[in-house]
């Protein structure tokens, strides 16, 4: 069995060969009153990779991602996303940089009072201009829907289609833009394990089909295994171990084996 | 003993901050909604859901207020003989005070909960997450626009109400006095002035900005899931109520130093 030490440190000395880091994210810091969520969160995410992140619920997963998003501002630390400093940046440009990173909510988040239409023409409302003068929305959607499988839910509403459907079309939406980052919260929770299985083979498909880098969060060990290129186990606010899920499982650490429980 | 002074004095507190936090809620409204862009076709939406949705309750509502105040106010001005005195009595009472209040709390109940569950659930199913990570302004496009809605609407569904309840008094007035519609309506805008619509008309302007900034703030700022959901519907309804009825008040104030100057 490897000790966690060597794989930490065999991992350092290849992301220092690797300059190609498209987010990097240092000493990140973040607390509600006086539970302190993130305590010093370091990660670095290269192009075309597939890092998914680990941790048991309450552990900062998704305080983390939303620091990363600009939906919360961390106390301290430094966020910094395709070069940019996603802390300091004014609204235009956040919301410029948001148009480059895809976002899947927990709960898919679509809104419920559109049709599957309306939710994935929303994001070209503000970054119609990205795409030309001549952009086809029509085109576009059903496009972005059919590479989940679900071009004919288009007129739907989306109380009208189950979890798995609903967690689908959340992926089309965030695939109209395009983007070169997707963000995954919980990808796989609340559903059964056949169409879990079924939206761990979407992301894999949509990795290669779109070339995108991908942040996973998830507690889903299966998940893991099968989407991971590198993980990250978050303890306490703070990454606790870091390699491939092969180098991981053989870890002789009882936190460490915990996850893999 | 020492804990109800306590619990008095976090009541006060919180009373204080929750005014405090509204305050700053509609501040922000006002700089949202006089920088564009202006989100013209979801403003029309929300006219045609506050505006024509409250129909059928502002007409049964407006209609029952003018029977049921002639009804009860016949038979005292009988004994008096001064039952000729009950169109310019009952045109007064309910354009100046009745129709406006009453109206504005039934918009109240329908309205503002309404906003606020709605809002809430956004909320709470990070749909308003959603929004911003797409690059619209969740601000603008759900609270402005809503809150302009109401504050549009509340004053025309006001005098539709008055001109039913008037409708109303005048069928009472018909089968039980004789009187024609002519007589009736010919009196009525006889004793009211200007000096009784336009403070009445004011005044509903300022119940529908009421309704529509509480359901917005409540629903906006929901937490706790699904409970809280429920009790940001339930404390809509219960601040914007109370809200008119502060806001009458001073109407009343103001409007009786324009009357005696």
């Amino acid at each position: 069995m490897k000790s966690l030490e060597n794989i930490q440190e065999q991992h350092k000395e290849e992301q220092l060969e690797t300059n190609d880091a498209i987010i990097i994210v240092e000493d990140l810091e973040k607390s509600f009153a006086s539970n302190h969520v993130l305590n010093g969160f370091n990660m670095k995410l290269f192009s075309g990779e597939n890092l998914v992140i680990m941790g048991k619920s309450g552990s900062g997963k998704s305080v983390m991602i939303k620091c990363l998003i600009g939906l919360m501002k961390p106390d301290r630390g430094v966020i910094n996303i395709m070069g940019k400093d996603i802390v300091h940046l004014d609204q235009s440009s956040l919301d410029e940089l948001r148009a480059d990173i895809g976002f899947l909510f927990q709960g898919s988040a679509l809104y419920d009072s559109m049709t599957v239409r309306e939710n994935l023409e929303f994001p070209l409302r503000r970054h119609r201009e990205r795409f030309g003068k001549n952009i086809e929305v029509d085109h576009m959607v059903l496009e972005a829907l059919e590479s989940v499988g679900l071009a004919h839910t288009v007129d739907l509403m989306p109380g009208e289609l189950s979890g798995g459907m609903q967690r689908r079309v959340a992926l089309a939406r965030t695939l109209i833009m395009k983007p070169k980052i997707i963000f995954y919260d919980e990808p796989t929770s609340g559903l059964d394990p056949i169409t879990s299985k079924e939206i761990i083979v979407l992301m894999k498909k949509i990795q290669q089909q779109y070339k995108t880098s991908a942040l996973i969060i998830t507690h889903d060990v299966d998940c893991a295994r099968v989407i991971s290129d590198r993980m990250i186990l978050l303890v306490d606010g703070v990454n606790y171990a870091e390699g491939t899920y092969q180098e991981l499982i053989k870890v002789d650490d009882p936190k460490v084996k915990a996850f893999f429980k | 003993m020492m804990l109800s002074e306590k619990s008095i004095g976090s009541l006060i507190s919180s009373f204080f901050k929750q005014i405090g936090a509204l305050t700053f809620f509609a501040g922000h409204f006002f700089k949202e909604a006089i920088q564009p862009p202006y989100e013209f076709n979801e403003l029309l939406k929300q006219c045609y859901s506050v505006g024509n949705r409250s129909l059928p309750l502002v007409s049964l509502t407006g209609f029952i207020i003018g029977l049921v105040l002639t009804l009860q106010t016949r038979p005292t001005l009988q004994e008096f003989g001064a039952v000729s005195w009950m169109p310019s009595m009952v045109g007064i009472s309910i354009v100046r005070e009745i129709g406006p209040v009453i109206i504005a709390l039934i918009c109240a109940g329908r309205v503002a909960s309404g906003i606020g569950a709605e809002l809430g659930s956004m909320r709470v199913t990070e749909q308003i997450d959603a929004m911003e990570v797409s690059g619209t302004n969740p601000f603008k496009f759900l609270v402005v626009t809503r809150i302009t809605a109401t504050t549009l609407m509340v004053p025309l569904l006001v005098i539709y109400g008055d001109v039913l309840a008037l409708y109303g008094s005048f069928l009472v007035e018909h089968f039980k006095g004789d009187v024609s519609a002519r007589l009736f309506f010919n009196q009525v805008f006889n004793a009211l002035n200007f000096s009784d619509l336009i403070p009445a008309v004011i005044k509903s302007v300022f119940f529908g900005f009421a309704i529509g900034l509480v359901g917005c703030f409540k629903g906006y700022y929901c937490e706790k899931g699904t409970v809280g959901v429920g009790l940001a519907a339930n404390t809509a309804v219960v601040m914007s109520s109370l809200l008119i009825f502060i806001l009458d008040f001073i109407a009343v104030i103001i409007s009786d130093i324009f009357y005696d100057l």
